[in-house]
């Protein structure tokens, strides 16, 4: 028997762990363009945030049709991957279905239950196809999804599909040799899905059933891989960073912003108290707020590469749902484009973050983030924990202190509040007016 | 026969007493035509159970929500800055308001600048008197059996997860609670918050208090519950826009309190 299909499997092997561990460097040293942010606090309080939404999608089942389709494919992937294990250790090897001795009875039943799952996924893989190009849902015919974002959603689920197909005809055919006692397939008690499209492989020879049985191996196992290091490149990365993002959940109330230390020590000493830091010069604070990525906390870029684009923080938006520009998945998809282009531009020696263009401006208009209401909708609705408010109050905060940019009216209500204290022009003095009716009328 | 009083935190200072609590009025309540008859109604309410409260009267100033909102962080750490010193100097515990915007700002972000306080919204602080039997309802204020709506307001509900203490009230009055389509978590914001109150929306197709007030307008409701100042001038704009005043009022939780007490 010859080595060489081992020796070429542990090659396959070798390149998809040489190019992902190449892609999650570069995915980590872009999230880490981020500015620090400390968020190891009630750890016990992380872990069953990222039990219940990440790994048990809680949030998905808000809206029960896609929650229950999307859960067929989770737990087809997760359960699926443990025969990818068997297929490694054969593939190394040089063995064929490894688990079956050890399992008996039991992996005829295991095989059994893949395939329905297989078939399972296969069922929510056309339904959401459907889904996005037959019914158009809404939130997928959105103009940020133009393009790549569109094709990717479909190759996803095409490819899906065809690893499905692939794990069901190499069953079929396998089960077949194994009937013809071909030497090393292992006849298994029945298999129910992939028995069913036997009799499409039942006239073949078996030369060519064994090069199907094979292809169909090699199909699943490199297109496993090759989908490995795909998903680097594809807002497909949630199925791996969902947990992380959600165990660096906000924990806080959502409608507390982020406070400024920088700011209170400048605001502290215009006013004559005592800062915290004795009275020196505040350290090189930077800018306030955000205007590239590289101002961002790398929390906020962990959750662009978390987001898989399902723009359900779109369709609650209340300024999308009205037809303005603002779209909180466009924000997150926007501070992944630019965290890529810095990356690619650092890793190719180019000029990185001094490339003359920034986050605000060439990716998010100010338009977009004026709109935004702060209702957090968009933040209650992510199946992640994702949060895009907090990137568009930063860049706010950009616009605001640094630019002097926010609209006229926006100007006009700071200046009242400087002046007489509240956002409207009243004099302070008229503050306490309306008791002066109440007061002298009788307790009834 | 007495009349209301409304003391201020300087009064009762000099006095030597302290209140059980400070009400934030803030600057609609103070100021909004509309809204001050809030204000009126809550105050009315706490003559007539008997909670010894203050105001901070000519003393207090925005919270700075609106500027922290639109990006001024330097406007609003000025002004929170001042209020602390202002609260902490009356050596102020506890705080209500009928303000969604002022409550989150106080309860969340002022400790950080050094402002410890108990703040509680004027819903919660409703249902407390309605459950500890202070405020005895006689049933309807005009409302008895009829359908009334409740929105929630984003900085009450979302940010700071209250829903229940406002839709206990409404129940309190023997009125038929009736829930919008996008409700409590899944509510929609009526389109004032984050400082867009004071300035006119970008370009769209349509305002949000429009959405918002037609989704309450469908539920058939004869008055639509607001606990918010801004979201009150929102959904009263909104009615009056789809000419439905005579038919459907907005108002406050307080309002429909004080109309069913009869004050």
């Amino acid at each position: 028997m010859s080595i060489l299909p081992q020796l070429a499997f542990i090659l396959v092997l070798g390149i998809a762990g040489y190019i992902l561990s190449k892609r999650i460097a570069f995915l980590r040293r872009n999230i880490l363009l981020g500015k620090g942010e400390t968020r190891n606090d009630q750890a016990e309080k992380r872990w069953k945030t990222m039990l219940l939404v990440a790994f048990g999608q809680q949030k998905m089942f808000k809206r029960m049709v896609p929650a229950f389709l999307h859960l067929l494919i989770y737990v087809g992937f997760l359960i699926i991957n443990l025969e990818v294990l068997e297929f490694v250790i054969d593939g190394i090897f040089g063995t064929h279905r490894i688990f079956h001795p050890v399992l008996g009875k039991a992996y005829t039943v295991a095989m059994n239950a893949f395939e329905f799952l297989a078939v399972a996924v296969l069922v929510s893989c056309v339904a959401f196809l459907v889904r996005r190009n037959v019914m158009k849902v809404e939130r997928f015919v959105k103009p940020e999804l133009k393009g790549w974002p569109a094709m990717d959603a479909n190759l996803i689920l095409v490819i899906e599909i065809i690893l499905m197909v692939a794990i069901l005809s190499m069953n079929a055919t396998d089960q077949i040799l194994a009937q013809r006692n071909h030497p090393q397939y292992v006849l298994l008690d029945g298999l129910f899905f992939s028995g069913l499209i036997q009799p499409i492989f039942q006239g073949m020879g078996d030369g060519a059933l064994v090069a199907i049985e094979r292809i169909a191996w090699w199909f699943h196992i490199v297109g496993i891989l090759a989908f490995a290091v795909y998903v680097t490149y594809s807002k497909h990365l949630h199925i791996f960073l969902a947990f992380p993002n959600t165990w660096y959940s906000n924990l806080k109330p959502k409608g507390e912003i982020e406070n400024m230390p920088a700011v209170t020590k400048e605001v502290n000493l215009m006013l004559g108290l005592a800062t915290d830091g004795g009275s020196e010069a505040p350290a090189e604070v930077g800018r306030f707020g955000a205007k590239d990525i590289n101002d961002l906390t790398w929390v906020n870029i962990l959750n662009a590469y978390s987001c898989t684009e399902c723009g359900r923080c779109t369709s609650e938006c209340p300024a999308n749902l009205t037809g303005k520009k603002l779209s909180p998945r466009k924000i997150m998809m926007d501070v992944r484009d630019r965290a890529e282009e810095v990356g690619k531009s650092l890793d190719t020696g180019g000029k990185g973050l001094e490339d003359g263009k920034s986050l605000l401006g060439d990716y998010i208009s100010k338009e977009e983030i004026n709109a935004c209401t702060s209702c957090n909708a968009c933040v209650e609705a992510c199946p992640v924990n994702i949060d895009p408010l907090s990137i568009i109050l930063q860049l706010r905060r950009y616009v605001a202190m640094e630019e002097s940019g926010t609209p006229a009216q926006w100007n006009a209500m700071f200046q009242n509040i400087e002046t007489s204290f509240s956002p409207w022009k009243f004099s302070p003095s008229d503050r306490f007016n309306w008791a002066e009716k109440v007061k002298n009328e009788e307790i009834k | 026969m007495s009349t209301y009083t409304v003391p201020t935190m300087a009064e009762m200072l000099s006095q030597g007493e302290s209140p059980e609590v400070l009400f934030w009025v803030g600057c609609a309540g103070s100021f909004d035509e509309r809204y001050k008859a809030v204000t009126v109604a809550f105050t009315k309410i706490l003559n007539k159970v008997g909670v010894k409260f203050a105001v901070l009267g000519p003393e207090e100033s925005c919270t700075g929500d609106p500027a922290r909102r639109a990006g001024n962080e330097f406007l609003f750490q000025m002004m929170a800055i001042n209020n602390i010193q202002v609260l902490n100097a009356y050596e102020v515990k506890k705080i209500v308001t009928a303000c969604p915007h002022c409550f989150n700002t106080i309860k969340n972000e002022y400790p950080q600048l050094g402002g410890n306080y108990e703040v509680i919204h004027h819903s919660q602080f409703l249902q407390q008197l309605i459950n500890e039997g202070k405020i005895v309802l006689k049933g309807g204020g005009g409302f008895k059996g009829k359908k009334i709506t409740f929105h929630d307001s984003c900085y009450l509900g979302r940010a700071n997860d209250v829903y229940e203490a406002p839709r206990e009230v409404i129940k309190a009055l023997d009125v038929e609670l009736v829930e919008m389509k996008r409700c409590k978590t899944k509510g929609l914001c009526c389109g004032a918050g984050g400082a867009q109150m004071f300035k006119e929306p970008e370009h769209g197709k349509k305002d949000i208090n429009i959405e918002r007030t037609e989704e309450a307008l469908a539920t058939g409701a004869s008055a639509i519950a607001v606990g918010c100042p801004f979201c009150l001038t929102m959904m009263m704009d909104g009615v009056k826009n789809k000419e439905k005043e005579s038919e459907v009022q907005v108002l406050d939780l307080a309002e429909l309190l004080a109309k069913d007490m009869g004050i």
